[in-house]
């Protein structure tokens, strides 16, 4: 049987006589890793896929998943697709409410659910929705006395499977012939920050073609280990977990449960790992708590070869000219630190790693670099199956997204918006025309809603969401949160707000961090008792100015940025609290309602004083108001001439 | 929940007429009830009321100086913990009893030390049968980590763990056993509560997968009145109720014992 394996189904043939004998999907479960090949994994997926048809399961229907990653649900997926059906992952953690509007939007009608768990809420949102006839579940534990009709466990589903294909033989395969690249393939709801999820629908051609670009971009081979830990509801797991491992045939590992990603991560040692920056995040602060934990010589030897690892690591890794002296330090750095650290961490094999979803501290990137991994940044979304941009190796800054992708155009509008125009470019949002005539133009480019400019080398630098990019009155780009996010990748700056929109520069309030600068005072004997006294000091007045003016010297290096310079800022007297309806609930600043709360300090910085009065109601943890009245210093910041060619790099 | 389908069967347990004391102090006087198969029984009463000398009683570590305990048909006067324990019989403790320098994962394999047969030589050397056996024994204690969701603390010394957890590896220590009567000594004290809440779910999920019969010790009316199907109440020794948890709850007398009546 030869045909273009254009879809999963098709796919999962291919694998099955190619390379039938090879490892497919792992699970750890009763603390062993249980491996299927793809052969295996073919007869599983071809008995749940006859069991959903027996179900009742027709093409064109939504298939709704729910759980964690576990290869049944990767299973039932497949098996979705090869009988026509579109598979809807949904996001595990999500409340019955949340849960209630994708299924009933995606009017589906069977889902398959991990656990009791996942069960109970659908029960809940059938009571609302009664079109949700059947629900499977994977593991019956706490199920035995569920009477409720319509629930049937996958071991029943497999068998009733087999009988439908005793009596279908030539099913399966037959169904399988009927899918083309053309049809959709999954739906896969965003997130939505504001209002309701949308169902983006992505083609087989979008998901399979993307993958396959991405794949060649990387090297990616069917060697390759890949743990499978993020919501299968995802875009990025759907790419790097599913459809990555199709096309490459490569080996996808489910860790036995949530708590025990870390442990897992060590035993399967990933040679391809994804990843948003929290994650790396959690993984540093763990080291360096363990580290400042350890012996004295442990403890030396860290910070002796950290220091080496910076100075030398990454440009080894870029393939740079390094001296000879440090090329050996580096050497026996790798013996005594780096390879033991990376051991533990299970990085030792990471070929391949990638950050996306948000932007990732500098310090933090450094780190897994300067070891020597090539951890690399990518930039995409759910309406273009995730590539837009991604880092080619050796040619890595922290603060771009790389270059296109393959086969992905990228245009710049007007206002700085990153248009986008890809093989992966979503069909629509499901039963949503505005919204899709919204996010794409009738020519098929997508709207990022991000704002962006390609640096000298082409690589694309995201700064903002392009609807909070303004201009300075004489004409230049503002993009407040990049502005902010680079202060706040200082270890003493908690929060900032910067201003500059229609202002004739830029200006920014700046939030210290009690913890971080705190230590400093003590360190420099400098005695305070509130955070109010703290933030008044002359002397943290002169550490913040320090910093800010990196970040002026670092805007100056970007002509398109440099007259974004902050030229005034001052330290607020109480921290920005979402109590105070200053923040978010998910601690982001809303700028909005700081500009009207704190206007004569906005006043002040675009005067001409040296400081400004400010009073403001405060609500104290117990529920009481007072208010707090304080006198401000504003401080003048240096603005560096912008730079004509690139800095010269700090020594 | 706790009756959704479930088949309550003969009685299991037979306490009849026991009394207990140390020296003057009576511990229990003339207590009698009984615990049917498949049954969760809760034993509660004021601080001091003999709670816990009465799940010493059934477990054989204290010998009552009067009356029989039947269990499984068998009347008896005094039995050894050991032999509680080869009949089916496993317990927690009020005050955690885990190996604190061992893993979770041996602690629970403890508890299949009375399935094992293979001698100390054969197990140190880790050879043919004994290492069969061993295998087998790991499984089954996999199994518990699994339905206790403990996975990512198997190799955690049990010393180290929050009360809560360390709480949760007793249970499966004592499931480890795969007892017939499970004694839960206040399964629930000192936890907050959503531990209390996973408890709760644990033990009904113990009691509906494997249909173990489980007396249980606990303050919390909520989760006694929750999860049992009976309830035992003592009082200074003495039962001054039985019942189902609406019945025991509305009882006069259990009402003056929890808030004290003047005399």
């Amino acid at each position: 049987m030869r045909m273009a394996a254009d879809t999963f189904p098709k796919l999962l043939l291919a694998n099955a006589v190619n390379r039938g004998t090879r490892p497919a999907i792992r699970e750890k479960d009763y603390g062993i890793w249980q491996t299927w090949t793809w052969a295996q994994v073919l007869v599983q997926v071809r008995e749940i896929a006859a069991g959903l048809a027996a179900v009742g399961l027709k093409r064109g229907d939504k298939l709704a998943v729910v759980g964690d990653n576990r290869p049944q649900l990767y299973w039932a997926m497949a098996a979705g697709q090869c009988v026509g059906a579109i598979p809807v992952p949904v996001y595990q953690d999500a409340v019955a409410d949340e849960m209630a509007f994708v299924i009933d939007h995606a009017e589906t009608r069977i889902a398959v659910a991990e656990d009791q768990e996942q069960v109970d809420k659908l029960l809940v949102i059938r009571r609302k929705y009664p079109t949700l006839a059947t629900i499977i579940f994977k593991d019956p534990r706490g199920m035995r006395h569920y009477a409720d009709s319509g629930l049937l466990s996958l071991e029943d589903l497999q068998a009733r499977g087999r009988e439908f294909l005793a009596s279908h033989p030539g099913f399966f395969e037959e169904e399988i012939g009927k899918s083309k690249g053309g049809d959709v393939s999954v739906m896969l709801y965003t997130s939505g920050t504001t209002g309701q999820p949308k169902g983006v629908m992505l083609t087989y051609d979008n998901v399979v073609v993307s993958a396959r670009n991405a794949i060649a971009f990387d090297r990616v081979t069917a060697d390759e280990e890949v743990l499978a830990y993020l919501p299968m509801a995802w875009v990025g797991d759907h790419m790097y977990s599913y459809a990555e491992s199709y096309v490459a045939g490569f080996c996808l590992s489910c860790p036995e449960s949530g708590a025990t990603v870390l442990a897992d991560l060590r035993e399967i040692g990933p040679t391809f790992f994804f990843a948003p920056p929290r994650i790396y995040e959690n993984i540093l602060t763990s080291v360096s708590i363990r580290m400042e934990d350890a012996g004295w010589l442990k403890r030396k030897m860290y910070h002796v070869f950290m220091d080496v690892a910076r100075r030398a690591g990454i440009r080894i890794l870029d393939g740079k000219t390094v001296s000879l002296g440090d090329r050996f330090l580096y050497w026996l750095g790798e013996f005594l630190v780096y390879g033991p650290l990376k051991n533990m961490l299970g990085l030792s094999r990471m070929r391949l790693g990638y950050t996306a979803g948000e932007a990732i501290g500098p310090d933090i990137f450094d780190f897994y670099r300067s070891l020597g991994l090539n951890l690399k940044q990518l930039y995409g979304m759910t309406e273009t199956s995730v590539f837009i941009c991604m880092q080619p190796d050796g040619q890595i800054k922290p603060d771009t997204v790389g270059v296109p992708a393959p086969e992905v155009q990228i245009n710049i509008a007007d206002n700085g918006e990153v248009l986008v125009k890809s093989p992966g470019v979503f069909v629509t949002y499901y039963k949503n025309e505005k919204a899709t005539a919204e996010a794409k133009t009738a020519d098929g480019w997508v709207h990022t809603g991000d704002a962006g400019f390609f640096d000298a080398d082409g690589h694309l630098k995201i700064i903002d969401r392009a609807k909070d990019v303004g201009r300075l009155n004489e004409g230049t780009l503002f993009a407040p949160k990049y502005i902010e996010n680079k202060l706040k990748f200082f270890s003493y700056i908690k929060e900032a707000v910067a201003f500059g929109d229609g202002r004739d520069y830029a200006a920014a309030f700046i939030n210290i961090d009690l913890a971080a600068v705190g230590n400093w005072a003590e360190r420099n004997g400098l005695a305070y008792a509130s955070y109010q006294e703290l933030a008044a000091k002359a002397e943290v007045y002169d550490l913040l100015q320090e910093c800010v003016e990196k970040v002026n010297r670092d805007l100056a290096a970007d002509p398109r940025l440099a007259g974004s310079q902050i030229k005034r800022f001052l330290l607020l007297h109480k921290e920005l609290d979402a109590a105070d309806g200053e923040l978010t609930r998910t601690r982001k600043v809303r700028r909005r309602f700081v500009a009207d709360r704190y206007t004569s300090l906005i006043d002040g910085l675009y005067g001409d004083a040296d400081h400004a009065h400010i009073e403001t109601s405060v609500t104290f943890e117990d529920g009481r108001k007072g208010i707090v009245k304080a006198e401000l210093a504003i401080r003048d910041a240096a603005r560096m001439a912008p730079a004509a060619e690139p800095l010269r790099k700090a020594s | 929940m706790t009756s959704s389908g479930r088949v309550i069967g003969d009685v299991l347990l037979q306490v009849d007429n026991i009394s207990l004391s140390f020296g003057g102090v009576r511990a229990l006087t003339d207590v009698s009830f009984d615990i049917r198969q498949h049954e969760i029984g809760a034993i509660i009463g004021p601080n001091g009321a003999g709670k816990s000398s009465m799940l010493n009683c059934i477990n054989g570590f204290y010998h009552p100086q009067a009356g029989t305990i039947t269990y499984k048909g068998m009347a008896r006067k005094q039995m050894r913990p050991h032999e509680a324990a080869a009949q089916g019989v496993a317990r927690t403790f009020q005050n955690i009893a885990l190996f604190k320098g061992m893993t979770v994962l041996d602690n629970i394999m403890t508890g299949r030390l009375l399935k094992m047969r293979q001698n100390f030589f054969m197990q140190a050397l880790y050879w043919g049968p004994a290492q069969r056996e061993e295998i087998k024994h790991r499984e089954h204690v996999e199994r518990i980590i699994d339905f206790l969701e403990i996975q990512a603390i198997r190799k955690m010394p049990a010393g180290r763990l929050p009360y809560g957890l360390q709480k949760r590896v007793e249970l499966g220590r004592a499931l480890a056993a795969e007892p017939d009567l499970l004694l839960l000594d206040e399964p629930m004290a000192g936890m907050n509560v959503e531990e209390k809440e996973d408890m709760c779910r644990f033990i009904l999920d113990v009691n509906d997968e494997f249909g173990t019969t489980i007396v249980l010790i606990e303050h919390d009316m909520g989760v006694v009145m929750d999860i049992s199907d009976r309830v035992v109440v003592l009082d200074y020794g003495r039962k001054i109720a039985d019942g189902k948890p609406d019945d025991v709850r509305s009882d006069q007398r259990v009402i003056d014992a929890y808030l004290g009546v003047s005399h």
